[in-house]
């Protein structure tokens, strides 16, 4: 065995993780895009796609995860994700609904995203990137901890 | 309701084992029986969004207890201040038990349902929104700051955490 594969679990675990985790990932974002209609939401979609990454961390070690979802488009992703979502807010309710003024509904009516789709897709984009990002933050840390003693 | 107080019972005999447990790891799963008993708690209350919420949250915060937290094992001594723990723990559970009995005789009755409030919105919700329905009308339109408010708590924490757990990973 070549030096990169013996990172991680067995062969067992790899092989049904490579099978499973697109069926993980397509199950958060459905959970996530259904939340209107179902039981779920963005919330408990982002959860689920932070814990398929988790799984790639954990079956094939840190280096192949990091390299599948870098730490640069983590951060973007996460930032994008908060402002789009920031500014759906802003917009639906200044000119979503009947709360607001007629003209500054008029004005800000023909922004209205189909919210029902954007705002759960940027609250996962955020909670499962930002709930991977934790988790590589602690795994290094702890390592850190560990060659420092 | 017998299964309620099931799963409640199971819930404390978890909670006493994680608190008492010796090992660490032990401790870890019994934090996590306490949080699978909780996810079929608000299955049984008919609350499967915040079920799932729950069971999933809960897979997360195992993982990362196991594989991050769980080497450094942290050295508990219970001798000491025995008598003041455990003065103070009656006082307060005595205080947080009277609070709770004088402010849950004023709630309605638990499984009685009182509509007064939420009739309204299932009723003019979507006409008053404009959305497609009453679920939409509700978690997006009437709650969409709120669910910002959470997102933005969250949002902090990370960068919080990511600050303090870079710093310390590059060193």
């Amino acid at each position: 065995m070549t030096d990169h594969t013996e990172r991680g679990m067995t062969i067992i675990v790899k092989t049904v993780t490579r099978l499973t985790i697109g069926f993980i990932l397509l199950y958060g974002i459905y959970i996530a895009l259904s939340g209107h209609v179902a039981p779920g939401g963005g919330f408990a979609g982002g959860v689920i796609v932070a814990l398929s990454f988790v799984h790639i961390m954990l079956a094939f070690g840190k280096d192949v995860a990091l390299k599948r979802l870098r730490s640069g488009v983590l951060r973007v992703a996460i930032n994008a994700a908060a402002l789009i979502f920031l500014y759906t807010v802003v917009v639906n309710f200044f000119g979503g609904g009947s709360f607001a003024h007629p003209i500054i509904k008029k004005i800000a009516g023909r922004l209205v995203f189909e919210s029902e789709y954007i705002m759960p897709l940027c609250e996962m984009t955020m909670i499962g990137c930002g709930l991977f990002a934790i988790f590589v933050a602690l795994v290094l840390a702890s390592k850190a901890d560990k060659n420092a003693e | 309701m017998v299964e309620i107080h099931l799963v409640l019972f199971f819930m404390i005999a978890a909670a006493f084992i994680a608190v008492e447990a010796k090992d660490l790891l032990s401790s870890v799963i019994a934090v996590g029986a306490v949080g699978i008993g909780l996810s079929m708690g608000f299955l049984i209350l008919k609350a499967p969004d915040l079920a799932m919420m729950q069971l999933v949250v809960e897979i997360l915060s195992l993982i990362i207890l196991i594989r991050a937290t769980i080497r450094k094992d942290i050295p508990f001594s219970p001798s000491g201040r025995w008598v003041f723990n455990t003065v103070s723990t009656l006082v307060f559970l005595a205080a947080f038990l009277g609070l709770a009995y004088v402010s849950l005789r004023h709630i309605p009755q638990f499984g009685d349902p009182i509509m007064r409030l939420s009739e309204t919105y299932f009723r003019d919700g979507p006409a008053f929104t404009g959305a497609r329905n009453v679920v939409a009308a509700i978690s997006l339109n009437f709650r969409a700051l709120d669910t910002m408010g959470e997102a933005v708590a969250l949002f902090a924490a990370i960068v919080g955490i990511l600050v303090i757990a870079r710093k310390k990973a590059r060193e």
